[in-house]
Order: C-alpha cells, then structure tokens, then sequence
C-alpha cells in the first residue's frame, strides 16, 4: 500500500545552497525556497513538506500544543521483509527525528483555535499504521469534544504494509471518528498535499466536509503503475493529479499554499465555527 | 492498493494447485474404480473404501499445515464457491436489486433481498465470476465506485426498514483502473467506511475467498466479522507487497508469511471474531457442506448481534472500531485487547 506514486529522484529534500528545481530546473536559492514555502519561485512547484514545516507554515507562531507525541508502533506483526520492520523504524526515526508519519496537537490558524493535524510524506512514504490511525481518532474525537474544527494536512502513500491488517483497519476506525464528528456538527476541513493516494485517500482524507487540494498533488487509490499494468497503456498526462480530482468533482478547490491560511480561515468563518 | 485481477485460472482444464496433485491421483482412481463397478457389476467397495480413507488421511495431513501462500492458493482457487454458488446453496429466495442510482450497476457487487436460515436480510457481496464471460463482466470481482455506492444505497434500503445486512467479501481489490480513479474510487470507499461505522442495523460480514485491501474493507465494517477457514485478508497482495519491500513479485510466499493474512492469524491479532471451518480440504471439495457452515454462521452471528438494543449495538460498533491497534506510549506497550474490552486502550490513548 505504502508504494511511491511515481518513483522520483530530484530535490525534495535539497541539502545544498542551492537547488536546481525539480520541474523547472531554475536554480533556487535554498533560503529563497524556505521563505517562499518551499514553492518554487519561478514555476509555483510545490515540494513536499514535512509536517513540523507544515505546522509552522500553517499555525499562529508558537501556538501549538501537540498532543499524543509519544505514541509509538508496537510492530504488531513482528514483520520482516529484507530487513526487519522494527530495524526500519529506528532508521526512519533517527533519520528524520520524528516517531510517526503524523503530528496532531492544538493550534490556530489566524487566531481561530483548530485541531491540527499533518503527515510527513517521507516517514515511511507517510503511511499509515496503528499509530497514525489512533492520532487521526484522537484528533477527531478532541475536535468533537472541543467544538473546534479539524484540519487535516495529508501526505501518505496509504495504508503500512509492515503493520499488515492491523493497518488496513485504522482506515475504518479513522473513517468511524470522523463520523462522530459529523454527526456532532463539527467542521472537518482537508488539506491534500503530495502525494494522497490508497488507503488513507480512501479514509479520512476524503471525507472532508470541504476538500482541499495543493497544485499538481498527487490524489487517487491504485499506484499509477499498477493502473497502467491494468490497461497496458501509458497514463494521460496529469491523471490523478489535483487538477484532475478538481475537474472530476473530488476536491472543492485547488489552492497555492501561500493561501491556505486565508482559505482555511474564511471557511471556518463561513461555517460559523 | 488494490490487486490486479487475478486470471491465473486457467481454461477447462481441471486446475490443480501443486500440493493437491497427490490428492488428485486418489480422486481419481476412485472415480475410476467406481465406473468399473457400475459398468462390470464387480463389487471393487473395498478397495474404494481403503483408497478413501487414505485420501481423508491424505487430505488432512496436506491441509493441517497449509502455508499461508497455499492458502492463498486454495482461496483463488478457481473451483471455491463463489457468491452466486452461495446464494444458490442457502438462500431460500433473493431478490436482486440493482443499480447505484448515479451512474450504473456493477456487476461485481451484487446486492438483493435474501432468505437465509428464515432470516430476511439484505445481502451484499463481490461476484467474481465463473466463466471467462461471467468473469470479464464482473471483471473478476474488482468494483468500480459505483458496485460500492450501489452497496451503500441498499444497505441504507435495509436499515430504513430494520433488515439486518450480511456481507460476503470476496475480491483481489477495488479495480485499478481509469475510470475507477476519474469516478472517485478512493471517496466512494472512504463514503462507505463512515457511513457503515453508524448504519443504524445489525451488519455481519464474512471474507469466503480473497479478502484484498480496501475494496474488501468498503463492504466489511460490521458488528460480526468472519473469515472462511481458507480464505485469506490482507492490506494488500501477497504479490504487490513482495513487488514492493522485495522488490520482486516472486517472493510472494514470504510476503504472505510476513503478512500475517491466514484466519488463525487475523483471530490471534483480534482483527476477527470468528473463522467459518470449511469441509476437510476445502471449500471447492464439497460446496454444500461449505455453504452449510455460512448458513449457519449467518444464523449464529445475527442472532448474536440482533440480541441487543440497537443504540447499545451502535455504541459496540465505534467500541470496537475505536480499539483496533496497539502502540507505546512512553515505553509502556499496550497490548492488543480482545474486542469486546476495547475501554483500557482507549483510555490509554487518551491520556
């Protein structure tokens, strides 16, 4: 489930002074990027963003409660590939400084007090196990107990293997609290980043009551190889890209991340939340 | 991710996995001997009988350690009973209903009014498909959204009129497809794992064959969940999982093992409630004592679930759902709890 979209070697976590761009090949200044929100400044590619960088683009400065940070996989199925899943954690953990593919806490966007939550894409391509399923769940669950909304960054290749079942079924335990949190009235709003695909595109991140997209992200369930395996055909350019799910009727709007804070925001505002 | 289809079953030969070629051998001379007998008159009863407890002895030997790759095997086995053998074996009435009322009417997931164990209830269920015909058309049991929005509309149909609803799962995988991606596969099934978390009736499920991924979780959120003795449920195909960590589709049986997909192994994990037992060797060597034991678990499960008042069933459902997977908290482990006292994890989680 955890398969990369589309395998890419470029620069979306560029080390150096300087970046050659991953879609437009202009060299950026590595501070320019940063500062621009890590969209490209001469062709508005949004690179990937891990989920502290996220939060800190997203939230009011130095609001942010996160809760639930020590939760941590159990490896229920004590599951081996060519190395063991237990030895991929640790090797993920030290390498990006996180303990999951998600962080959830309490926040506010533009003064307006929310419940926060954001993937990291590169946690194991951002897939999700026990661990993020239960985050997601206590994410809802506070939100409806809160009254607040829940904004929800996604950045996940689907449900982790390497947890097996055990991850197939934080799908519906997800989708089960984001009922609850529909039937307590609550604003549930998503934000789609590259790349949303399988079984959490086919979860929680769907069942926004508005749906957001970021430019050129990657949306859909089957990986693009196995779809074209399927047909025995090249893809149509595009396919599965945000712009796709827009004209599809999936997603209510695309928006440039420098305006996500005035989008999530005004909507709140609309929903009286 | 969804699996692709699986049309390893070949054409009219008889089809044989590779440990049931020994069997095959017994089952024929058995076959043989008796034609003998009825065309000569000659009494061979004997030999007959000693070569059938040889392939009882045979059989239970083969199938008391199956691998979890064999089993995979024998739940695609291109013999099994499929959803439409099913509902021909134990359902004393189906009234099919079909349709999604939005876009079309997906063969590959059928739904309808069924009788089963003198119990009306709304059957909802993949179809694979037999022939080559049949199967194209169902397109081998992998649903479009639509199969998925028509098991909605009628589960929701059920529940207005208080009809329990029963599941029999049994796909590779959603289709992974274009059109499936460009009419919303990912928020069809999304739609149905929130909206079934509070249909407000009693659901049971069972997986009678391929248990693959999301396609099969859309139609399994469910007060009662089941697994077929050698039916198998995974996040993804023992084959797309070996593609992927192994990066080779031929490591598939290790894939299997690592995925811990076998009913016994899903039951330890408390990911089901129960296994449905199959006929010794499997479903496909006798289908009406398979069909048998699903009627009677439909009947045994219903009756478990109907017994309660539904806003209390309701409450289990989120329960229950709320307590799946296990995790650290500050390096204390909590550990998988049984189903039913899902309060201890909760509650760690929350504080």
């Amino acid at each position: 489930m955890a398969e990369s979209p589309q395998p890419r070697r470029n620069f979306e976590a560029p080390q150096g002074m300087w970046i050659r761009c991953a879609k437009c090949t202009q060299m950026i200044y590595r501070r320019i990027l940063e500062e621009n929100l890590n969209v490209c400044p001469d062709c508005d590619h949004h690179y990937r963003v891990d989920a502290r960088t996220r939060i800190a683009q997203l939230n009011d400065p130095d609001t942010f409660e996160e809760f639930l940070a020590g939760l941590e996989s159990t490896d229920p199925l004590e599951f081996t590939d060519r190395i063991p899943y237990k030895q991929r954690l640790q090797k993920v953990k030290s390498d990006s400084g996180e303990t999951e593919a998600i962080i959830v806490g309490k926040g506010f966007i533009k003064g307006r007090p929310v419940i926060l939550g954001a993937m990291n894409p590169d946690f194991i391509m951002g897939s999700m196990g026990a661990v993020v399923g239960e985050k997601v769940t206590a994410a809802a669950e506070r939100a409806a107990d809160e009254n607040l909304p829940l904004v929800m960054v996604t950045a996940s290749g689907g449900a982790r293997m390497m947890e097996g079942m055990v991850s197939l079924v934080q799908m519906a335990k997800t989708s089960a609290a984001i009922a609850r949190l529909d039937d307590a009235g609550g604003l549930y709003i998503v934000v789609m980043s590259d790349p949303t695909t399988a079984g959490v595109a086919a979860s929680f991140a769907f069942l926004g009551d508005v749906i957001i997209a970021e430019p050129g992200a990657m949306i859909g369930f089957a990986g693009a190889r196995v779809i074209a395996n399927t047909i025995k055909a090249t893809l149509p350019e595009g396919f599965q890209r945000a712009e796709f799910m827009l004209e599809h009727g999936f997603v209510d709007r695309v928006v440039h991340r420098k305006d996500l804070r005035s989008e999530i925001a005004r909507i709140i505002d609309y929903c009286g939340k | 991710m969804s699996a692709q289809p699986n049309g390893s079953a070949g054409g009219g030969m008889p089809y044989l996995l590779e440990f049931e070629k020994p069997l095959s051998k017994m089952e024929l001379e058995i076959q043989r001997l008796e034609a003998t007998q009825a065309e000569t008159g000659r009494d061979y009863s004997e030999v007959i009988g000693g070569i059938r407890e040889q392939l009882t002895s045979a059989l239970k030997q083969t199938y008391a350690k199956l691998t979890p790759w064999e089993n995979v095997q024998v739940a695609r086995h291109p013999k099994r009973p499929l959803l439409r053998d099913y509902i021909r074996m134990m359902c004393t009435d189906f009234t099919e209903l079909h349709g999604d009322r939005l876009y079309g009417d997906d063969r590959a997931l059928v739904c309808g009014f069924a009788k089963i164990a003198g119990t009306r209830v709304m059957l909802v269920g993949h179809q694979k498909g037999r022939d080559t015909r049949e199967r194209l058309e169902c397109n081998f049991g992998c649903a479009h959204p639509e199969g998925y929005r028509k098991a909605l509309q009628k589960m929701q149909l059920a529940a207005k009129f208080g009809l329990p609803v029963v599941c029999l799962i049994d796909t590779p995988g959603a289709y992974p497809g274009v059109e499936a991606e460009e009419r919303g596969i990912a928020s069809a099934i999304a739609v149905n794992l929130l909206e079934l978390s509070r249909l407000k009736t009693p659901m049971v499920a069972c997986v009678i064959g391929e248990g693959g991924s999301g396609g099969a979780l859309g139609i399994a959120v469910a007060d009662h969940v089941a697994v077929m003795e050698h039916s198998y449920y995974s996040v993804i195909s023992p084959e797309g999982c070996a593609a992927i960590l192994w990066k080779s589709g031929e490591h598939a049986a290790k894939a299997a093992h690592a995925l811990r997909l076998s009913p016994r192994e899903l039951l330890r994990l408390n990911l089901i409630d129960s296994i449905v037992d199959e006929p010794l060797g499997g479903a496909h060597r006798d289908p009406d004592g398979a069909a048998r034991n699903l009627s009677a678990w439909v009947d045994r499960s219903l009756r478990e679930v109907r017994r309660m008042k539904i806003d209390a069933l309701m409450k289990r459902r989120y329960d229950r759902l709320r307590a799946l997977g296990s995790f650290v908290t500050e390096s204390k482990p909590e550990r998988p709890r049984s189903r039913r006292s899902s309060k201890a994890v909760t509650e760690a989680a929350a504080s």
